[in-house]
């Protein structure tokens, strides 16, 4: 009986094993570093573990659970006890944090992230570190300085980027749940890409803090996991307000569960408008994908909700845009790493110039250069009005073009990406081919707005296929349900890719 | 009803996007590339120089597609909810933790950071 395996359990359904004494943390903990010993030398999946730190948190997890709620260790959470993957770019104490960099390398992260405190005080354990293109910056996860990062599903493409690691870890049961972080659509397109479901909130929901910046007024975390649910329960750990995070936003706490947990009778999601932007199916976009998005919003009809058409017109200007604003920000925040204080110094250098010329030479690689002399040409004297403030006032244009669709729908759907999974090497030459795999997703970056991708099929290929809700400000719970309504009457969420588990189901 | 074969037929075969033409393509010389690298503080050989030249040219002309759209009177957005910078209050916050930092730094001596004279 394959189902009966812990690596099947939705969170809900391991945290009450893990209450129940059905099962300890530090078994389930045991299960997945030995699921990670045998599979991460393939897929690479992730860039650092540590047994000893992640099992001395399930103990710990597993005494909190013992003496359930005494005084003396901190209330259980729905998370105690639940090994999670977190993406390399969050800073764990006393975890080498790398940001897919030779820049980072060596670097032991000496705080803990607000994402990763919430996690902790939560009683989840973490498994490790997950690969991602270097800084964030990619869509393939080919450019982190550990390795491409291989697709489960077929070890010949790539898992998307730049949360490839999570997302692989999550698809090939590495993992219960990973966390990712999204500025154009590194949370949506490789969880499109791996057959997993994954949700960027609304600008501001999760704090920045610790998160090792690339673009500060797009990059937003959030989680990646088997389902909507398993999202809603981990969103609920993530999100909150942080004062250390000068743009978090000061909001009452959620329950990103309320709309899942109640009830629905008859048509669950009958009144639900779903705005269908003409722009989201025009030229670019593969046969495969636009059937399996035009499929799902037939079953969506199923469950209850009409369908209007939507127009973006700003949108096709969104990766003109993103690729000023996003190089942009990365140069000045990218300024930070000198060779000084830590990070990657050269060997040999002439003068303090020489220093930090060749550290940041040999320290970076060549996508994160580009966006750095991208970001500095933008930003230099005489091109900054043509350049940044333009983008900017587009930007207001393409967020403009989202507040008058939510005028007529409740949510918009379409693709998470244009095709499927692609060939390891087939873009890694051409810059601009890469930036087109996230021309559905940036817009929403651009505009804040929060944005998910959720197993909608597969292609000719066999490989999977993601379809993206884009929910106004705010409205997480709301789309979290729609996206959980759609699983609940469907299961492509439930298909794994194959040779991932061996006869019994567990182990390798 | 929703004319999804409407959709369908305008999907091309292929997931490759065209990019529109630019009528005057912009081009990044030499002596841009050698300037931007000085500024972003990146050593470039003469070799990576000329791979970013061709690469620069690309993206900007993509870039380029903003120049047509008209945007008198619009205000820039920096921030979604177009939120303002909250501030906090002056107060001590955090703990001296300089020994811990300093093991993260490539050369310390004396608690202090080295790096090479700056001034002669």
């Amino acid at each position: 009986m394959p189902n009966q395996s812990p690596l099947h359990f939705s969170l809900r359904q391991l945290s009450s094993a893990l209450q129940t004494k059905k099962i300890s943390s530090v078994e389930l903990t045991q299960l997945y570093l030995e699921r990670i010993a045998a599979y991460n030398p393939t897929l690479n999946a992730y860039i650092t573990t540590n047994a000893e730190m992640s099992l001395a948190q399930a103990r710990h997890a597993d005494a909190r659970l013992a003496k359930n709620n005494s005084h003396a260790l901190p209330v259980i959470s729905n998370l105690t006890g639940i090994p999670i993957a977190q993406k390399d770019i969050f800073c764990a104490k006393e975890w080498r944090t790398t940001c897919g960099s030779k820049m980072l390398e060596n670097f032991i992260a000496p705080y803990d992230a607000h994402v990763i405190q919430q996690f902790n005080e939560a009683g989840a354990v973490n498994l490790g570190k997950t690969n991602m293109d270097e800084f964030a910056m990619g869509s393939s996860n080919e450019t982190s300085y550990f390795g491409a990062v291989k697709n489960p599903w077929n070890h010949n493409v790539v898992p998307g980027g730049s949360s490839g690691g999570s997302a692989v870890a999550v698809a090939a049961r590495l993992c219960a749940a990973a966390t990712g972080t999204d500025t154009g659509g590194s949370i949506r397109q490789p969880a499109a890409l791996c057959g997993i479901s994954g949700i960027k909130p609304t600008y501001g929901v999760v704090s920045r803090y610790g998160m090792i910046a690339f673009a500060s007024s797009l990059d937003q975390a959030g989680p990646m996991a088997r389902s909507a649910e398993d999202l809603a329960l981990m969103l609920n750990t993530m999100a909150g307000f942080d004062e250390r995070d000068s743009t978090s936003l000061q909001r009452p706490p959620e329950n990103y569960l309320r709309d899942i947990d109640s009830p629905a009778a008859g048509k669950p999601l009958s009144g639900l408008r779903i705005g269908l932007p003409q722009e989201f199916f025009a030229e670019g976009l593969s046969d495969d994908v636009a059937q399996a998005v035009a499929a799902a919003v037939v079953e969506y009809q199923k469950l209850g909700a009409t369908v209007v058409n939507i127009s973006l017109p700003n949108s096709k200007l969104s990766i003109p845009v993103y690729y000023v604003i996003a190089p942009a920000e990365a140069s000045s925040n990218l300024s930070r790493f000198d060779g000084v204080r830590y990070g990657y110094r050269a060997k040999e250098y002439s003068d303090l110039t020489d220093m930090y010329q060749k550290s940041r030479a040999q320290g970076f690689g060549a996508e994160v250069k580009r966006r750095i002399m991208i970001g500095t040409y933008v930003l230099s004297h005489g091109y900054y009005d043509a350049y940044y403030v333009q983008a900017q006032k587009i930007r207001r244009l393409i967020a403009q073009d989202f507040d008058n669709a939510f005028k007529q729908c409740d949510v918009i759907m379409g693709p998470s990406a244009p095709g499927t999974a692609f060939n390891i090497g087939e873009k890694s030459d051409d810059p601009v081919a890469m930036y087109l795999q996230d021309i559905y997703t940036i817009a929403v970056n651009l505009a804040g707005l929060p944005g998910m991708s959720i197993p909608a099929g597969f292609g000719k290929n066999k490989l999977p296929i993601g379809l993206q809700i884009i929910g106004n400000y705010f409205s997480e719970a709301q789309m979290l349900n729609v996206a959980h309504r759609y699983q609940q009457a469907t299961d492509w969420h439930t298909r794994m890719p194959p040779n991932i588990l061996n006869d019994r189901g567990a182990l390798t | 009803m929703i004319p999804y074969s409407t959709y369908l037929k305008k999907a091309s075969v292929t997931a490759s996007v065209t990019l529109k033409k630019v009528a005057n393509p912009m081009s990044i010389n030499m002596n841009d590339v050698y300037k931007i690298a000085r500024l972003a503080r990146l050593a470039i050989t003469e070799q990576e120089a000329q791979a970013a030249q061709a690469q620069l040219t690309t993206i900007f002309n993509l870039i380029e597609q903003m120049q047509a759209v008209d945007t008198t009177g619009i205000q820039p957005m920096s921030h979604a909810q177009d939120a303002t910078q909250r501030l906090r209050e002056d107060r001590v916050s955090e703990i001296d933790q300089r020994e811990l930092f300093q093991t993260l730094a490539p050369q310390v001596e004396r608690n202090l950071y080295l790096v090479p004279p700056a001034i002669e």
